[in-house]
């Protein structure tokens, strides 16, 4: 990808008029019709809306007017966010022939900047995944080696991004479902604080973990996309009243007298190679003017197993009302009972099977106290002890992903070893911190690696700062 | 303390969870109106339907309603959170019900009855409504039914479900609770409380015990829809786990359905079938802190209770609180309107009667000024009108909603009786029937109730009744 098909740059271009919002359109269509037979990175790609959109901002920019920030910017939407009128199908059969009746809070805020939504992308079922294998449309495809996943569950939104198919994309991130993908396609990918950006409109997995946030191919444009996604909602109850704070200052800021924490008790798993850029990390902020830390959390290995009871809980109540009665699929039976569980049986694919019975069983009386009590107990415990850390620190660094992109196939036959692809991902959302994933070069096979960036709630400035150094110092020849 | 219920030396132990609707404009978690009687799915919004995507907003002025009720019910208001309470059933549109759980808005309240009895109130939450289903063809009931179909208009419209202490131990004193409960929710304004438009609903737990034992295994009794249901329900529950316990079998734990046709409960599901809730916090909706500034504003803007409007209109009309026109008029509102009357120069006691008998339909602000009823009852004392005379008078003065109760007295010909025509008249009596004379002097009370009868028919209603008894028994000595 160019520089010249980033976020703030094409914006700049289609406001000053020095470029059309409608060939800025066709450049990106072109790369679809190029390549996604093969990376297969949308469920629907709105080209006919797109090509309307695009001559509408066309024309008022002509008549004077300024769109706004995200002028002409082609982007594309995960398909569990709620698009008025176009189907949203959480790559589920359950939501078969489901139009919504509403944009979500963020697709009106795009909409409302200029933006070009090019399509919705694939995603493994209901977000439940870490390969967008679990996809009921099939997988989708790692731009950088096809025969790899993109990761998942907003796998189609990293590859989308990665192929150049739109300058910026949406996902949801509930234990690292922005982060890992955007690793694994080698993209800039954010997770808000928990409360920074509106959830009104996405479809719920887990509620209290879920967190929507953007896709782009630098730090500084994810600063625009998420500066233009976040802020209060009063339609959502856990929205943050407070504005969201200015980014644009973080980009220049540098590293100089910040504290980077280094976990010493992380879990271990990562791969050599992941390992090998993320220490190259700790010493390009060093070099930065840094100060390297470290720091320990105890209960951060606790962080995957509470994840999978309270996630699962969460989900199994939120995916109880595809029941068939009012929307999407509906399997006939002789009686109300059997159409339950006809349609239900039908509609969800196994993932999403194993994660309803699973958070059923953890809410279960009898077993309340045992599994979901303890997990949130953990749940308090993991915070007080990042809390506890951020007393030493300003931001921490981490892996992303344990590996590079895998092969299809490779963890499908054991579902653990998939849910180990977010070790490093879940504490963030089990805390509501916020955390991003930043390119930071390449590992085994010359495929990306991605380095997380950790920080306190609200602590988003912090993160963006270190962020745009890493981004920087990788531009210098060390990738 | 009413009458105890005893049988075969069991006693019922009875605690009553109600359902009341809140009367907001708009529901508990979205815009959609909060109406009864519109057109099926008429008040619907994705949050209504659940659409996925949706999210729920807590509506404010439900909270202050559910407040008020805590307050008026005595009990600790405090900060709270809403848990998810998860089953399927067609007319539930998200599968689970936004309720609170272990952290109730109010919790630990109480309710005195007229008789006395204080029931303890063990909390009073929020939560939304459900749906609601009519089952085509078969019973009436889901299964075995041809098709159904759902109303959405009142899913989500909010609820305070106000849970009772086992504190009571007859079925007067389950028609007392709920009857005094009614007439405060009403009296705050937090709801219309209607049985029969289902806007209060009542199930009731019920079990029995020998006095001093612990308590016996109990049984939930739903679709009870009125009253005096209530009382039948109860009754006849608490009398079959006794006639159970007495040919030596025991009571099942399990919910049972009213049947009003014959005055039956039927099983409806056992312990072992009811549902798991797995409750658990509602992720979408952050905890309730209402502030103490807030609460004093509500507690200070509550009107005066029923019990002390009763005690006051008592005072008042020189009554017992617990009297049925001093309770009939305050549940009906026209306790002030009775004050107003006595303020106006009137006898609030007379006031008490008219008001009871002639305003039934009037509603809690009669149209007829209070001015004009403290004329007539003030006529009344006075002796110019016979207490049927009032009573002619008065309905006249409500139909055309006022006019002069002396002018219409005249214009009818009602003049008080001349203590000589009056004698006439009695002695006329009981010379026309010596053995209704013949009783009343043997001290039959009865017998008085004939003779005075005949004055009055003689009088064509112009004798006044009381005096005519005393004169009677002026002449029996």
């Amino acid at each position: 990808m160019s520089p010249a098909d980033g976020v703030d740059s094409i914006a700049a271009g289609v406001r000053s008029g020095s470029r059309s919002a409608a060939a800025v359109l066709e450049e990106h269509l072109g790369r679809i019709a190029e390549r996604e037979a093969e990376v297969h990175a949308f469920t629907l790609v709105t080209d006919s809306a797109a090509r309307e959109r695009a001559a509408v901002l066309d024309e008022r920019v002509a008549a004077g007017e300024d769109p706004g920030p995200l002028a002409g910017v082609p982007v594309a939407l995960k398909d569990n966010l709620c698009t008025r009128g176009v189907p949203t199908t959480c790559s589920s059969r359950m939501l078969e022939g489901w139009r919504p009746p509403y944009d979500a809070t963020v697709v009106a805020r795009l909409h409302d900047a200029g933006a070009v939504v090019v399509g919705k992308t694939n995603l493994d079922e209901f977000a439940m995944g870490s390969s967008t294998e679990n996809s009921a449309f099939g997988p989708t495809r790692n731009p950088h080696d096809t025969s790899r996943v993109p990761g998942g569950s907003s796998g189609g939104s990293a590859a989308a991004v990665a192929a150049g198919f739109a300058a910026a994309s949406l996902g949801s991130d509930t234990g690292g479902s922005i982060r890992q993908p955007a690793a694994l396609c080698g993209v800039v990918g954010v997770k808000p604080t928990y409360g920074a950006v509106s959830r009104l409109g996405l479809v719920a997995f887990a509620s209290s973990l879920d967190q929507i946030g953007p896709f782009t191919t630098s730090v500084a444009d994810a600063a625009t996309v998420l500066t233009v996604i976040a802020g209060p909602d009063p339609s959502d109850s856990t929205s943050i009243p407070e504005p969201f704070p200015d980014l644009r200052p973080s980009l220049e800021r540098g590293v100089a007298g910040l504290r980077i924490g280094r976990i010493s008790d992380l879990p271990a798993g990562a791969d050599p190679d992941v390992a090998a850029r993320v220490d190259a990390a700790f010493d390009a902020l060093a070099a930065a003017g840094a100060t390297i830390v470290d720091v320990e959390i105890p209960a951060f290995g606790y962080g995957l197993t509470a994840y999978y009871l309270i996630a699962p809980a969460e989900a199994s109540s939120n995916l109880a009302r595809y029941d068939g009665v009012r929307f999407g699929l509906r399997v006939d039976a002789p009686d109300t009972d059997a159409m339950y569980m006809a349609t239900r049986a039908e509609g969800f694919g196994a993932e999403v099977k194993r994660r309803i019975m699973l958070g059923t069983y953890a809410l279960s009386a009898g077993y309340y106290d045992a599994y979901y009590g303890k997990a949130l107990k953990v749940r308090r415990r993991i915070a007080a002890d990042f809390a506890a850390a951020y007393g030493r620190v300003d931001a921490l660094i981490t892996p992303a992903s344990p590996s590079v992109a895998f092969a299809f196939g490779d963890k499908t036959s054991d579902p653990f070893a998939m849910y180990l692809c977010d070790t490093y991902t879940i504490p963030s959302n089990l805390t509501g911190d916020p955390a991003m994933s930043v390119p930071f070069g390449t590992g085994a096979d010359g495929l990306p690696v991605g380095v997380q960036v950790l920080a306190p709630a609200l602590g988003e400035p912090t993160m963006f700062a270190v962020a745009a150094e890493l981004e920087r110092s990788v531009g210098v020849g060390d990738g | 303390m009413g009458e105890r219920w005893m049988h075969e030396g069991f006693e019922m132990v009875v605690g009553l969870e109600v359902h009341v609707e809140l009367a907001t404009t708009t529901k508990l978690f979205s815009g959609s109106p909060n109406r009864f009687g519109d057109e099926p799915n008429t008040n619907i919004d994705p949050v209504t339907l659940g659409l996925p995507g949706a999210l729920p907003v807590l509506n404010r002025h439900a909270v202050e309603l559910a407040i008020r009720i805590g307050l008026a019910l005595d009990c600790t208001v405090q900060a709270c959170t809403f848990a998810r309470k998860n089953y399927f059933y067609p007319d539930m549109p998200k599968a689970y019900q936004i309720s609170q759980y272990d952290r109730p808005l109010n919790a630990d309240g109480r309710l005195a009855l007229p008789d006395g009895t204080v029931v303890g109130v063990e909390r009073a939450h929020l939560e939304e409504d459900t749906g609601k289903s009519t089952h085509l063809g078969g019973s009436g009931r889901i299964h075995g039914s041809e098709g159904s179909l759902i109303d959405f208009n009142r899913a989500g419209v909010p609820l305070v479900e106000i849970v009772s202490r086992p504190d009571i131990t007859s079925p007067e004193q389950a028609r007392m609770y709920v009857s005094e409960l009614r007439s405060i929710l009403v009296a705050i304004g937090a709801s219309d409380a209607r049985m029969e438009e289902g806007s209060m609903r009542v199930d009731a737990n019920v079990s029995v015990r020998r006095p001093g034992e612990p308590l016996g295994t109990r049984c939930e009794i739903k679709n009870v829809n009125s009253v005096r249901s209530l009382g039948r329900a109860i009754d006849y529950e608490a009398r079959r786990q006794v006639a159970l316990i007495a040919g030596g079998e025991s009571v099942r734990q399990e919910t049972r359905h009213w049947d009003e046709n014959d005055g039956r409960t039927h099983t409806l599901r056992s312990k072992e079938d009811a549902d798991d809730y797995r409750y658990f916090p509602e992720p979408d909706l952050v905890p309730v802190h209402p502030d103490a500034a807030w609460i004093e504003s509500i507690r200070s803007a509550l009107p005066m209770l029923p019990a002390a409007r009763r005690s006051r209109l008592a005072d008042a009309c020189g009554q017992d609180p617990d009297s049925e026109a001093v309770t009939t008029v305050v549940e009906r509102g026209q306790d002030e309107y009775v004050l107003a009357v006595s303020a106006a120069g009137g006898s609030a006691e007379r006031a008490l009667v008219h008001v009871k008998e002639a305003f039934a339909e009037a509603g809690a602000a009669p149209t007829l000024p209070a001015a004009r009823l403290a004329e007539l009852t003030a006529m009344e004392l006075a002796g110019a009108l016979t207490a049927t005379q009032a009573k002619t008078v008065l309905a006249e003065m409500v139909a055309a909603g006022d006019g002069d109760p002396a002018a219409i007295a005249a214009a009818r010909g009602f003049e008080a009786m001349d203590t000589s025509a009056l004698d006439a008249l009695v002695d006329g009596a009981i010379a026309a029937d010596p053995d209704a004379w013949a009783k009343f002097c043997a001290g039959d009370p009865k017998a008085v109730g004939a003779l005075v009868g005949r004055v009055m028919k003689e009088s064509r209603g112009q004798a006044d009744g009381r005096a005519v008894t005393a004169a009677l028994h002026a002449r029996r000595g």
